[in-house]
């Protein structure tokens, strides 16, 4: 069953920002920077805990399981050592994400020529 | 020329994409690549005996690792001309922006080319991503109590 609610969620995900992209001027960039936020504001009050309790893997790919890590990795840390922790802990989650990205793009950018 | 015809003229030109299609497209490609990550979630649980939250960090992993060697072949464009959002929203498309970002500017050196320009899309994801954090982190912790 989390196979269907994985497809369903991406799914829905997906579709609201083609719709927004197709209907509206607000770029690739403008979409992904709101759906970290929403994916953020949703965790304020624990909604999208739920989502990846059900969905799984279809709820951790969007970027908005980006807002929904930042805040998880802050809020862990601010209940270890009080509200400095929301600057110790923020990235500790979505640091494995962020430093692969990185080391890999430099290494292909090494190794590849651009293609246009 | 004036600006009402050459609005005209952009209007009659600009081509019509079906936006039915394409939100259809996007479902279907979206929500793939969704179940495809709870396969690989389960196999990763059951291969290598990892909790499910290491395995879900695990499967981005994955995705981000396709989605750079895809982008460095230019595949990837091609598949995003295709299906749009679906490749932009999963975390492929935040690997996909510094990729890209880092094969464009190479030109213009190692420091000052791939180092200051690698974060150029990207960075809009994490400074808003970090902005709204500490903002909703101060609201809970203040107002919510943690």
């Amino acid at each position: 069953m989390t196979y269907v609610y994985a497809f369903l969620f991406c799914g829905f995900v997906c579709l609201i920002a083609q719709i927004i992209l197709d209907n509206t001027k607000l770029t690739p960039g403008h979409i992904t920077s709101l759906f970290v936020v929403i994916g953020a504001a949703l965790d304020v009050f624990g909604i999208y805990d739920k989502f990846v309790l059900y969905a799984g893997a279809g709820a951790l790919l969007p970027i908005t399981s980006f807002g929904h890590l930042l805040i998880h990795g802050a809020m862990d840390m601010a209940h270890d050592i009080g509200p400095l922790g929301l600057a110790f802990g923020i990235f500790n989650l979505t640091s494995a994400g962020i430093s692969i990205a990185l080391v890999l793009s430099f290494i292909l950018a090494i190794i590849f020529k651009p293609k246009h | 020329m004036n600006k009402n015809r050459y609005k005209e003229i952009v209007d009659k030109n600009t081509p019509k994409e079906n936006c039915f299609i394409n939100g259809l497209v996007a479902f279907l490609v979206g929500g793939s690549l969704g179940a495809l990550g709870e396969l690989l979630l389960r196999c990763y649980m059951m291969w290598l005996n990892l909790p499910r939250k290491e395995s879900g960090v695990l499967v981005t992993l994955t995705f981000v690792a396709i989605a750079s060697i895809l982008t460095a072949l230019g595949i990837f464009d091609v598949l995003v001309s295709k299906v749009k959002a679906a490749l932009i929203i999963p975390i492929t498309g935040f690997a996909h922006s510094m990729t890209s970002a880092a094969l464009e500017y190479k030109h213009e050196g190692l420091v000052l080319g791939i180092g200051a320009n690698i974060f150029k899309l990207a960075g809009t994801v994490i400074l808003y991503g970090v902005v709204s954090v500490y903002i909703f982190g101060l609201i809970r912790l203040l107002v919510m109590g943690g």
